[in-house]
């Protein structure tokens, strides 16, 4: 009989899916998103405590899906750092949705709220399982869910612009996962397993007697541009800020702050579960990783300053933001992988807070979404005025905020990596840091100046946005200042994968 | 070169998959259409399947469904990349529905189905 | 008028963007004229981002192609029986399957006992994308227009008056067979080839007939939205009740207390009958909900 909190991961997913199935069923949008905002807080609650006891006593454990063992059934593998990501996946998801409730109440109309919802709890099973599988093939499954409903939750303001945004942004998807599922089928026809532990078994064994090399080169190729391109790696962003920036507040934060990084994620667990650090290496993937989140970080940042549209601005930051994250894969050290997993973190709290606020901001103009006509709007609600400050500032990495500390680590890692990626890296971190300042600097001068005429103005209180954004604000800054803890949990987690 | 010959005749499935992909894949980044874009993403995945089909024949077995009484692996082909297809069918067909679903939208309101055209037409319009 | 730089500069700090200046003006002749001059170079931009476009993609997929031709020539060869495929994993299946599962047919075996997982994140795709397209084309104040209505009124009045006899006397011929073969695919998932994903599509196409020769108002009578709604939710739970009963017995090593039965019977192999049921009707179901959603936008 193995100890009760094992059943935590699947009892998780679980609770998600069926709350996504009996959606539908409710009466209301309003029962509807306290029943997900439940949903999520306890699936925060679970995966918290679970972090606790797995970082405790520094285990690991694989959870069977059924009656059969290893290369036969489905399986779940959870340590430390995949707990700690889906305890802050599913905290990150209640505050979106809370943040963003009254102008998601606006935006959708009442009979297809709760359908909305089910999109939400889907979108969260998925990144539960995506985070805690141990086979390949239920990978693929649910990147399809997540695909499925992070297109619907863009297409949920049903606005032509929004489908067409949606169309766009589902091609590219598309192609993704076909990728992925032909690099799959290829895999399982060189090893004959889809479980990530016997995967590997095998592929070491073909990298020392190098046979089938050319195949396990093209299949880690597929893999990785598949999810590079469904996360918004640096040539295939396109679909991003018309998707992001055009949807309603809740799925942009959902959007950029969630789906972007479950794919990363399960990148990440392939690249130590499958292949292994080692083979990566040896095939020069990190090299392309290292370029493409370079030139991302900086091509984001170009693209975010010539945008004037507030979320648009948003959404093109999150391309940069994603290089970072892609950056420190790149670097192929421990270090800089450690990096990575906490930029994740910081960008999945740091990116829902400056939607939300952007979202509340504009709401008080009566969704005026250029930075012109949102001058001095800061003063109207100074709590969204001081989280969007707040969240600016981290983005450019002033100290104290969790934006400074993920660059810190970076360079960290990057001062302990090769010569040339060394100086590249170094160059880049300091130019990106520049050109998020040039971007997220006059938007919060913006915010706070004075107006240069009078508008209309919806002055009404939004509480739920306090709560979602207070909670994230002190997230940022807790995550900026007591890191320690937290790099230590993903240190154990990343040696345990 | 018979012995190339030969290799491309053993191997006629995984290249004939090879080549569907690649028409879906192009397809679906080229084609101004969104008709025929979701054709072309049924392509696409329909290959994937074929590779998946034809890697799991095995000369002289037949379907994994015990008959006879005959319980040896030797008899029968591998059932590993049926459950596969399966699985993908299913995704493929819900994914075709969405998107048929919002080209219907799509046309409703611009009355065209060339992505080239509806680009233009909500640029127009001032957001 | 030349601005001096430091001028510019605060402008662009206070986030006065040059763009905006023309929406501001009143004069509406001007901003049309504008705008259209503005619309002819994006169309130019266009023009010239969709040949580049149309360049890389083709050059892309070429590439891709080639890639996988070339890998293809070094993958096993076709229909050996020592390929790496081959292995332990298909050979318990193959051999152990009907004492572990009680299913006949291995594949059901596979797919709803060893790797249920993978069917049940499949089944819940089906039920997301029946959700996303009613979240698209169920008729509301934003997708509903007037010639619409009227088209959709004349489609019902020619449905009601020119019911075609030939259409429908053959469907109230053949439709009883079309649903008996339908429930006998479902039912015989596990012995024979078959299963809930085929059988359920061959009662929704039962089901989309009998709409097409009687009209909607007949199939409506006994298939609303609420039996909708209630059918596939319920077929959902229960498919993810006897699932999550399954998996947290077996990991955590306690007996199922769920007999087998002898293989070849209908009612044997334990859960998969039920769970063949359950995906059944969602896929009637979601099959018929479609052809509604995409026909008439309203059940």
């Amino acid at each position: 009989m193995q100890p009760i909190y094992y059943n935590i991961p699947f009892v998780c997913i679980f609770l998600c899916m069926v709350g996504g199935i009996t959606m539908p069923l409710q009466k209301s949008g309003k029962s509807a998103l306290r029943t997900t905002v439940a949903i999520c807080l306890s699936v925060f609650v679970l995966c918290g405590v679970l972090c606790g006891i797995l970082y405790v006593r520094d285990e690991s454990f694989v959870y069977k899906m059924g009656h059969f063992p290893a290369p036969w059934g489905n399986e779940l593998y959870v340590g430390p750092l995949e707990a700690l990501l889906s305890s802050l996946f599913a905290l990150v998801m209640a505050m979106s949705i809370v943040g963003g409730k009254r102008t998601l109440y606006e935006d959708i109309l009442p009979p297809k709220q709760p359908f909305y919802f089910t999109m939400l709890c889907m979108i969260l099973a998925s990144l539960l399982a995506l985070s805690f599988t141990n086979d390949i093939f239920t990978g693929y499954v649910f990147i399809e869910i997540s695909t499925l409903a992070a297109c619907a939750i863009v297409m949920a303001r049903d606005t032509e612009k929004t489908i067409a945004a949606t169309i766009r942004y589902l091609v590219i998807s598309l192609l993704g996962s076909g990728l992925f599922m032909i690099g799959i089928a290829m895999l399982y026809c060189i090893t004959g397993h889809l479980l990530m532990p016997q995967l590997q078994e095998r592929i070491l064994q073909l990298n020392e007697t190098q046979q089938y090399f050319i195949p396990l080169t093209v299949v880690c190729g597929l893999i990785t541009i598949g999810m590079g391109i469904k996360s918004a790696m640096f040539p295939f962003y396109a679909w991003l800020p018309q998707a992001h920036g055009g949807a309603t507040t809740t799925s942009s934060a959902v959007l950029s702050g969630l789906v972007l990084k479950g794919y990363i994620i399960f990148l990440i667990r392939i690249f130590y579960r499958v292949f292994t650090m080692d083979v990566v290496r040896s095939l020069h993937i990190t090299n392309v990783f290292f370029a493409f989140g370079v030139a991302g970080m900086i091509i984001g940042s170009v693209m975010a300053m010539r945008e004037e549209h507030i979320k648009r601005m948003l959404a093109y930051s999150s391309i940069a933001q994603i290089g970072y994250v892609f950056m420190g894969i790149g670097l192929g050290t421990e270090a800089g992988i450690i990096a990575a997993v906490f930029q994740i973190m910081s960008h999945a709290v740091t990116k829902p807070l400056l939607f939300l606020s952007a979202g509340r901001l504009s709401e008080i103009r009566h969704h005026e979404k250029s930075l012109y006509r949102l001058r001095g709007v800061a003063h109207r609600d100074i709590t969204a005025g001081v989280c969007f400050t707040l969240g600016g500032l981290s983005m450019i990495g002033i100290p104290l905020l969790s934006g400074f500390t993920a660059k810190f680590f970076f360079a960290g890692a990057t001062l302990a990596s090769g010569s040339l990626k060394m100086w590249i890296a170094l160059l880049a971190l300091c130019v990106s840091s520049v050109l998020n300042a040039l971007y997220y600097i006059p938007a919060i001068l913006a915010i706070w100046s004075r107006p240069d005429k009078e508008y209309a103005e919806d002055l009404q209180k939004n509480p739920g946005f306090l709560v979602a954004g207070t909670v994230l604000a002190v997230g940022a800054v807790l995550l900026g200042t007591v890191s320690t803890p937290i790099i230590r949990v993903i240190q154990a987690g990343l040696s345990m994968l | 070169m018979a012995a190339f010959l030969e290799k491309v005749i053993s191997l006629r499935f995984e290249i004939a998959a090879a080549i569907l992909f690649g028409i879906g894949f192009m397809n679906l980044l080229l084609q101004k259409n969104l008709i025929r874009k979701i054709v072309a993403f049924n392509v696409m995945d329909s290959s994937v399947f074929l590779l998946l089909a034809s890697q799991g024949y095995i000369d002289g077995r037949v379907a994994p469904i015990v008959t006879d009484g005959i319980r040896e692996a030797s008899h029968y082909v591998n059932p590993i990349p049926a459950g596969l297809v399966l699985t993908g069918i299913v995704v493929s067909v819900s994914v075709s529905a969405f998107f048929l679903a919002l080209v219907q939208r799509l046309y409703k309101h611009y009355h065209t189905v060339n992505f080239d055209e509806i680009m233009i037409l909500a640029k127009e319009k001032v957001d | 008028m030349k601005k001096s730089i430091w001028k510019r500069f605060t402008e662009w700090v206070d986030g006065v963007a040059e763009e905006f200046e023309p929406e501001q003006l009143p004069q509406t002749q001007d901003k049309e004229k504008k705008h259209k001059t503005h619309s002819l170079d994006e169309q130019q931009r266009l023009r010239v981002f969709t040949i580049g476009y149309d360049i890389v993609a083709f050059i892309v997929g070429i590439t891709v192609v080639a890639v996988l031709i070339f890998t293809i020539f070094q993958l096993p060869l076709f229909g050996c029986a020592d390929n790496p495929a081959v292995n332990e994993v298909v050979q318990r299946y193959v051999e152990n399957g009907l004492e572990e599962t009680g299913a006949v047919n291995m594949v059901a075996g596979m797919i709803l006992d060893y790797r249920a997982f993978d069917t049940f994140g499949e089944s819940s795709v089906l039920f997301l994308a029946v959700t996303c397209v009613m979240m698209l084309l169920l008729r509301d104040k934003k997708n509903i227009s007037k010639e619409e209505d009227i088209q959709q009124m004349h489609e019902r009045i020619i449905e009601k008056e020119s019911r075609d006899l030939i259409l429908k006397n053959v469907t109230a011929l053949i439709i009883p067979w079309i649903m008996l073969f339908g429930v006998y695919i479902v039912l015989n998932g596990h012995i024979s080839p078959g299963g809930g994903f085929s059988g359920g599509a061959v009662m929704g196409a039962g089901l989309i007939l009998y709409s097409a020769a009687y009209g909607v108002d007949a199939t409506s009578r006994f298939f609303t939205r609420n039996t909708f709604r209630a059918i596939t939710s319920t077929a959902l739970l229960c498919y993810a009740a006897s699932k999550a009963y399954s998996f947290f017995t077996g990991a955590n090593g306690l007996p199922t207390g769920i007999p087998l039965g002898t293989p070849g019977a209908i009612f044997s192999s334990g859960l998969i009958l039920v769970l063949d049921i359950c995906v059944g009707m969602v896929v009637a179901c979601t099959m018929y909900g479609f052809y509604i959603l995409f026909a008439k936008g309203e059940f």
